[in-house]
């Protein structure tokens, strides 16, 4: 099952890829045979990684995760980084800064919802993840520290809630 | 059109240059970092904008080829948003752990945060 979603997947991916080559649909007979045996190879060779580290790869079928997911994106997401370059912009003129690095539990479980909270993280205002230890706790660089011991929210907003509803 | 595509690209490298800016300004590696990824990030997704609205303009024009330039641009873009904040991460996390300090911290949590060898 798993090496069937890894397989499709990269045959989709291969398939964007090629667009334009041929006279089958948008695609040449050779590209669509290539295409088929490496996402066969990547099937077989890289099935056995999807869904380690505590993450139900069956919850990622569900389509409402995707749908929240683009919604994040375009949302909440595209906003706070559009904040998040005016900040540097900022920063970058006036020279006002306040650094330190501060530690925050969000509670994740998946090895997914942490890898996606923490990639969020960096690209939003003022916040880079410095290192994740073993009980998912975050060590966040914070270019302006308001708090020395802040709770998750007043380093990444609504964030949290966001990704425990597409991935954990 | 053309005008559209210019005001994109125009975004995009004001965003960038600023990425370059803040290397030069910011103290230390940390500090640095934030500029280089939040920057060069939001401004490579407006220059790669700029060459889906081209793609896709082509693409009413009917010329061939511009399909695959747009949906190109936008993979690349999916594997910029993926690998960019990782990569800075490796830094950010590599630096502190050979014992790169903050310059001008107010606060350190990662004081006393034991690494040990191979017990991921």
């Amino acid at each position: 099952m798993r090496s069937v979603i890894t397989g499709v997947a990269a045959f989709i991916i291969y398939l964007l890829l090629t667009m334009e080559s041929g006279s089958i649909g948008l695609w040449s007979p050779e590209e669509l045979i290539t295409g088929a045996i490496l996402a066969l190879a990547v099937g077989l060779i890289g099935g056995r990684v999807l869904g380690k580290g505590g993450a139900d790869y069956k919850k990622l079928l569900n389509p409402r995760r995707w749908a929240t997911f683009l919604v994040y994106l375009v949302g909440p997401f595209f906003f706070a980084m559009f904040r998040a370059n005016l900040d540097v912009a900022y920063r970058v003129i006036t020279g006002k800064i306040k650094p330190g690095i501060v530690k925050i539990s969000p509670g994740l479980k998946s090895d997914l919802a942490v890898t996606l909270l923490g990639n969020s993280i960096t690209l939003t205002p003022g916040t880079l993840t410095v290192d994740i230890d073993k009980e998912n706790n975050f060590y966040i660089h914070w270019i302006n520290v308001r708090n020395p011991k802040p709770s998750p929210e007043e380093v990444c907003g609504r964030f949290p809630r966001w990704v425990r509803r597409i991935a954990d | 059109m053309v005008i559209f595509i210019y005001v994109l690209l125009g975004i995009g490298v004001l965003f960038n240059g600023l990425g370059s800016f803040a290397l030069l300004r910011f103290p230390d590696v940390f500090t640095r970092l934030h500029g280089a990824t939040k920057c060069t990030t939001f401004g490579s997704i407006f220059t790669i904008l700029a060459t889906v609205a081209y793609g896709f303009w082509g693409l009413a024009r009917g010329v061939q080829g511009d399909l695959t330039l747009a949906i190109h641009a936008l993979l690349a873009l999916v594997a910029l948003l993926l690998t960019n904040p990782t990569g800075a991460h490796a830094i950010a996390r590599g630096a502190r752990r050979s014992g790169v300090l903050p310059k001008r911290a107010v606060v350190d949590a990662y004081e006393g945060y034991k690494y040990e060898e191979g017990k991921e």
